[in-house]
């Protein structure tokens, strides 16, 4: 590498000198390592910086074992300016052509990269399987069985993952009877059962219910007591993230606890199902990237993805504002006009942290045609944030 | 509980809860449902309905009301006070007696049931012999005397209903007695009617049904006389010399038979078939009643000509000269006269008639005998009712400006006071003065003073005026012929007929400063009115408001929108439309509000909104909110029995398709086809038992009715930025979207000139699609913001514009708090994922402590569709209180719910009735009376005249007080609105701007 341009070590303590590459070109600059800032700003000076203002991108930095991993996230973003020494070097790509696959030993595998020959590694690493990290985007939430560990084993509970999936949920429930062991000898009381499927359906596609499974709860409320209008109206309450506890008609397949993960559920994995995800972080603008640029047709921004799903269970229903002509100074605009409204400005509000909704809006608004003129604030202000450009 | 001891703050917040809240159902306003029965008690003053369900509900002065409910879910046939007494019997459809008495406790009275009995026949005798068919309370008030089925009379002691065998009075005694000329020896058939000599209590009367009457002496205990009739018999009455007997027939006629002789003769009969000549109906009860001076007065009721007029309900009164059939609109379940002087022995004062659907009482000392105004039981339903609209603390100009209105609308009432006048209404004063309105299918607004335990007709409002209707111009009151037989005379107001279902009203509201009101109807007409004193002829320009606005594909096919009068239609005083918009399509319209400050109406259907300038009468914003892939908002009212028929061709063709499929399956084979045949019964047999299945799905955009505006609110508040306020235009969709438009309103001095224009300024879709059926905006201090001009009326606090303001959307399934401008949710409540159950009803209620006079709370009062209420707090959303309220299959009582601004509520628990009900522990209103037992004991009955010394309870302070309660209850609150204007004025530090001064002066001038 061309060592003249080391900066001195005395600068290397407090500064990260920074190496991107986009494509054939290379920019070089450094950022306070005590001050990185947050990803989002970092993203967009890279946009800045590589004069790129439009164009998505996948951000990947070689860590020091010479993996290629990815930065979407102010973790990952400061772990890769914490662990630059001195040299952070970046591998930037346009989403849609990305071709890098971040993972373990991603770097060394790509032979015919520059990189791979100046970084070795020592043999015997290859003889381990590569961990690949994958992008959000190729993670979907799926179906699952969970508290396998504190449910009798003649239970389950189902989490039927609705979002972003033309798929029905497709399932019809019924009244009916079942037997309960009580005191007093075997009791026959009414309860709620699954009563068909629809082909093609999410519930069907799991294989997790069946027909003539008794519903015993709904997200956590038992249903006993309950008519079965006040439970269609619960489930469907719940519809976008719904836990059902069933007592499976055929008891055969029961998830068998503790036992090596028999019982042919195969479906165990997820058993807690409620590992909450770093779920602000998540919201990065790669996820959303898609949705800036589809801002203009609200039914895509209505599928606002897995956001409310991963954050927690209570943040599941994200409400969508739509703010139409929005400022002060636009409801001064000709009456004439209110019928066709400008395009508007799609702004995710519940709860996000603020860092990611800004993230959101700064994807929003750079795809837009007409970014208001907000945008270049922000971007003067980040450059203003004491952030040194050495070109 | 014991969760609450540890937190300190939690039984704290308990205790304030149980001071705040507290669920009553306190009082049944209107008309029984299904009346059976009728029974009045000279002494005590009181009136008792029993009802099909098993109700008994007595009346005495306005405001005296006693509710009671059989245990037995059986009709009450008959209802008997006991003379001179505070019990009363009813006999039931099963065959039950059942005793009831008005028992003191602590000070108060209530109805309680002290004892059943039911008549236990000889054994092995059919069920008839012990069916009861007649009753009469013996004046001793020790007896009852019941006729049955099987033709005997049977003496029971009460209360204690013992059976006093020895007395019993059997077929066979009377058979044997009964003399030979008697043309039909054969069966005397049940015991139609039992009477007493008015002036020998020892004897009595009975009528048989074949027709012959029996005078029995109790003492002697056996028959004194017998009256050979030989028609069918109705009833019986003994004059009250004792000189008479009336009997009348089924074939509708009446015999005057005289008596003391022995055995009455052939010729001292009088008989007479009023309507006669042809066949007439029979005369199902007949009283007459003497008169100090002059001619006695003949009523009875029936005994129409059976071909001509065999469908009239008639009860005629005849008095000398005077002859009248009183024709009721419905069937006639009883009636009785009251009558004048100290022992309720004098002149007949006024008749009372019970029939199906009302109560009528006819003043019969008036020339022209006119129906005197019921002050209770009122027929809520005299057109159906299709909404209900509730004004709290109506400010006494208004309220006495309508009163006036309502008072030259009723000048065909008599001027007499209430005749029924027992018990004393011991109830506070009503705290405010309320409004309810009704709208009806009919097109009328009926205006009612809700204020007290008596629900008060005080005006109607009808809007057909404005438009062209099939409609007779001419009132049916009055459309009796001169020297028409019978003299038919019209009474009662119960009119089920619609001329025109499109008139009916869906939506009311009145501002209760400005006088302002706004009525929109089913075929999306929306009329705005103002009060007026002077009657005033005036066009009403039609305003038409498409808004589909351009979108395509849709065709409606519900009915057209109605035609409105061009040339100038002449106004009686009282509210005057001056402004119409029609909604186009003309669809129902399915919410409305009104600003009386900004002078705007906004109004919503299933396919969108808009804003109305009634100032400049113009409209300022349409808005389509139409799903292009809705198809259904399109078919109008039709739909459902479209869809019926659709799923009835379904289940033939399903049917067919089957069969279709046997005959390919068929080969002549004679065992093939019979297993083909079972499989079809199989086949269809589980057609039939399949169980009801709900289908889970999500909501979609693309389901039906999303665009149907179910709520529209207007609201000043932070829209755009957090430092200036703007008047806003809020709407609510099916769909779970909310629409907000920033208004821009001129300066006042340039209101009429300049146009008001509306700006989008949000759009919230909620995640779960749940219909959004209330808007609300908080202020700085997280109470709703006051209505409009109430703070230019010195009657609120101004809102808190410093603080943030936030903004509550009410969904069918959660309760959800955005902050404002930046609509950033807060908090939320999930009502549906948390019990199944969806909010049908909502409103903002301030609960005041009933420990302290200066603490209260604002809350949101909420009718689930499992029927039970909510409170929710303000602005935390947490879920405070919760009671059953309404049987959950009762599907039109949950959607008929209305609330008050103070905590309390109403419903209809049938077409006829509301229920009131409280959740306010502060805010009652609810029946305290008190009835006192005659002074003069049963013994003293010996001379079967009331002794001079008999009580006349009313004096005459107390029929003073029925007169002029309405008064009074004005002054009083008059008085409570110094004191809390005062207050308020005190409290009050902030200057009001000229602009609200001007709106103001607008708003009185």
């Amino acid at each position: 590498m061309n060592k003249t341009h080391r900066v001195p070590s005395n600068r290397s303590l407090s500064t990260v000198e920074v190496k991107s590459k986009f494509g054939a070109e290379f920019r070089r600059f450094s950022l306070e390592r005590s001050k990185p800032g947050r990803f989002d700003e970092f993203y967009g000076l890279l946009q800045h910086v590589h004069h790129i203002p439009n164009v998505e991108l996948l951000v990947g930095y070689a860590d020091v074992h010479g993996d290629l991993l990815p930065i979407n996230n102010d973790d990952n973003y400061h772990k890769a300016i914490s662990t630059a020494s001195p040299l952070l070097r970046l591998f930037l790509q346009r989403k849609e052509e990305a071709d890098y696959t971040f993972g373990t030993n991603s770097l060394t595998r790509k032979k015919n990269t520059v990189l791979s020959a100046v970084l070795l590694r020592p043999d015997a690493t290859r003889k381990k399987p590569p961990v690949i990290i994958s992008l959000p985007r190729d993670f979907r939430p799926v179906s699952s069985i969970i508290d396998v560990d504190i449910l009798p084993e003649t239970h389950r509970r189902v989490r039927l993952y609705k979002h972003g999936q033309e798929k029905p949920l497709g399932f019809y429930i019924r009244d009916g009877s079942s037997v309960r062991v009580t005191p007093q000898g075997l009791e026959k009381v009414p309860g709620i059962f699954i009563s068909r499927m629809v082909p093609g359906g999410l519930a069907e596609s799991t294989g997790l219910l069946a027909v003539n499974d008794e519903v015993l709860e709904v997200n956590g409320i038992e249903v006993v007591g309950k008519s079965l209008d006040q439970v269609t109206d619960m489930m469907i309450a719940n519809s976008h993230n719904l836990i059902i506890t069933v007592k499976p008609a055929n008891q055969r397949n029961n998830v068998v606890r503790g036992g090596g993960g028999g019982g042919g559920g195969g479906t165990a994995s997820g058993s807690s199902g409620r590992s909450s995800d770093s779920g602000a972080s998540y919201y990065g603008y790669s996820s959303h990237g898609g949705v800036g640029a589809a801002a203009p047709a609200p039914s895509h921004i209505i599928q606002n993805f897995p956001v409310g799903e991963l954050e927690s269970e209570e943040e599941d229903d994200e409400d969508l504002v739509i703010e139409v002509g929005g400022e002060a100074e636009s409801a001064g605009r000709d009456p004439a006009d209110y019928g066709m409204p400008s395009l508007p400005r799609y702004e995710p509000h519940l709860n996000l942290r603020t860092p990611s909704a800004l993230s959101v809006n700064g994807a929003a608004l750079a795809s837009g045609s007409s970014g208001p003129p907000n945008r270049a604030a922000e971007m003067r202000s980040l450059e203003e944030d004491g952030t040194v450009i050495t070109l | 509980m014991k969760r609450f001891r540890r937190h300190g703050q939690e039984s704290q917040r308990e205790r304030l809860k149980q001071e705040l809240f507290q669920f009553n159902k306190t009082v049944e306003h209107g008309f029984p449902h299904q009346p059976s029965a009728l029974g009045y008690s000279p002494s005590l003053q009181l009136l008792a309905i029993g009802t099909r369900s098993g109700a008994i509900k007595l009346y005495g002065a306005p405001g005296v009301e006693f509710m009671g409910l059989h245990d037995e879910n059986a009709a009450v046939t008959q209802v008997h006070f006991l003379p001179q007494q505070v019990e009363l019997v009813t006999l039931l459809d099963d065959n039950s007696l059942h005793m009831w008495t008005l028992k003191a406790h602590t000070g108060l009275s209530e109805l309680l049931e002290i004892g059943r009995f039911t008549l236990t026949g000889p054994p092995g005798a059919p069920p008839s012999v012990t069916r009861v068919t007649a009753v009469l309370a013996h004046s001793s008030g020790e007896l009852l005397l019941l006729g049955t089925e099987g033709g005997h009379v049977f003496i029971v002691e009460v209360p204690g209903f013992r059976e006093l065998e020895e007395r019993n009075i059997s077929l066979d005694q009377v058979a044997s007695s009964v003399p030979d000329n008697y043309t039909c020896r054969r069966n005397l058939e049940h015991v139609e009617a039992l009477q007493e000599n008015p002036v020998n209590p020892s004897q009595v009367v009975i009528g048989y049904g074949r027709g012959l009457m029996v005078v029995w002496d109790l003492k002697k205990q056996r028959a004194i006389q017998h009256i050979p009739g030989t028609q069918q018999l109705e009833s019986v009455w003994w004059t009250e010399d004792g000189g008479y007997l009336l009997s009348s027939h089924n074939d509708g006629s009446y015999c005057r038979w005289t008596m003391g002789s022995k055995d009455v003769d052939e010729e001292d009969v009088k008989s007479d078939i009023p309507y006669g000549h042809f066949p007439c109906k029979a005369i199902s009860k007949i009283v007459q009643l003497s008169t100090e001076e002059g001619p006695p007065f003949l009523l009875f009721s029936g005994g129409m000509p059976r071909a001509s007029y065999g469908d009239r309900h008639c009860i005629t009164v005849i008095h000398g000269k005077t002859h009248v059939a009183l024709d009721f609109t419905s069937r006639i379940i009883d009636f009785f006269a009251i009558r004048g002087g100290p022992q309720h022995t004098g002149d007949p004062s006024a008749l009372v008639v019970l029939v199906e659907e009302e109560l009528v009482v006819i003043d019969l000392q008036t020339e022209g005998w006119p129906v005197i105004q019921t002050p209770y039981l009122v027929p809520l339903h005299s057109s159906a009712i299709t909404c209900s609209h509730h004004v709290s603390a109506i400010p006494l100009k208004l309220w006495e400006r309508v009163l006036a209105a309502g008072n030259m609308q009723s000048t065909h009432y008599s001027k007499k006071p209430w005749p029924i006048t027992g018990g004393q209404n011991l109830g506070p004063d009503p705290p405010q003065r309320d409004l309810l309105l009704t709208g009806h299918e009919d097109g009328t607004v009926r205006f009612w003073d809700a204020s007290g335990v008596c629900l008060y007709p005080s005006y109607k409002l009808s809007t057909a005026g404005v438009f062209h209707t099939d409609a007779d111009p001419n009132d049916n009151m009055n459309q009796g012929t001169e020297g028409e037989w019978p003299p038919f005379r019209k009474v009662g107001c119960f009119d089920p007929y619609s001329d025109d279902p499109r008139l009916g009203v869906q939506k009311i509201h009145l501002c209760k400063y400005s006088g302002y009101l706004t009525v929109a109807g089913t075929a999306g007409q929306i009329l705005v009115l103002e009060l007026n004193d002077e009657a005033a002829e005036q066009t009403v320009e039609a305003k038409v408001v498409d808004l589909l606005q351009g979108q395509e594909g849709f065709r409606w096919k519900g009915h057209t929108q109605l035609d409105v009068r061009e040339e100038p239609v002449l106004f009686p005083p009282g509210f005057q439309p001056f402004a119409l918009v029609q909604c186009q399509p003309p669809a129902v319209v399915t919410a409305l509000t009104l600003h009386s400050e900004w002078k705007l109406v906004a109004f919503g259907t299933s396919h969108g909104f808009g804003l109305y300038d009634y100032q400049q009468k113009n409209n300022v914003l349409i808005k389509c909110t139409l799903n292009p892939s809705d198809q259904l908002a399109m078919e109008g009212p039709l739909s459902r029995v479209k869809s019926i028929k659709k799923s009835l061709r379904q289940s033939f063709r399903r049917i067919r398709r089957s069969r279709v499929s046997l005959r390919k399956h068929h080969v002549n084979n004679a065992a093939k086809l019979q297993d083909a045949n079972a499989r079809l019964e199989a086949e269809l047999a589980e057609m039939e038992i399949a169980p009801v299945q709900r289908k889970i799905e999500a909501r979609s955009s693309d389901d039906s009715f999303t665009g149907l505006v179910r709520t529209i609110y207007f609201a000043d508040t932070f829209l755009a930025d957090s430092s200036h306020n703007t008047p806003s235009l809020w709407a609510g969709t099916n769909g779970g979207c909310v629409f907000a438009y920033m208004l821009r309103l001129p300066a006042a001095e340039r209101r009429a000139d300049e146009p008001v224009t509306a700006q989008p300024a949000k759009e919230i879709q909620l995640m779960h699609r749940a219909p959004v059926v209330g808007i609300l905006v908080l202020d700085g201090h997280g109470a709703p913001l006051p209505e409009p001009l109430e703070v230019a009326h010195d009657l609120a606090r101004s809102p808190d514009m410093q603080g943030s303001h936030h903004l509550v959307v009410i969904s069918e399934e959660q309760f959800k708090v955005f902050g404002l401008p930046k609509v950033s949710a807060k908090t939320k409540l999930k009502l549906t994922a948390m019990d199944g159950s969806r909010v049908r009803r909502v409103g903002v209620a301030w609960f005041g402590s009933s420990r302290s006079e200066d603490y209260g709370e604002s809350g949101l009062v909420v009718l689930t569709n499992q029927g039970d209420v909510h409170v929710v707090s303000l602005p935390t959303v947490k879920m405070q209180v919760h009671y059953p309220c309404v049987r959950r299959e009762d599907v039109s009582g949950i959607a008929s719910c209305v609330f008050t601004k103070h905590g309390q509520g109403f419903y209809l628990i049938s077409p006829s009735e509301f229920e009131r009900f409280s959740l306010s522990a502060r805010c009652l209103v609810e029946p305290r009376c008190l009835v006192e037992a005659p002074t003069d004991s049963s013994t003293q009955r010996g001379s079967l005249l009331d002794g001079a010394s008999s009580a006349h309870r009313i004096t005459k302070q107390e029929s003073e007080d029925a007169e002029s309660a309405a008064r009074r209850v004005m002054e009083h609150a008059l008085l409570n609105d110094e004191q809390v204007l005062q207050e308020i004025q005190k409290s009050l530090e902030g200057d009001h701007t000229s602009f609200l001064e001007n709106n103001v002066k607008n708003a009185v001038a």
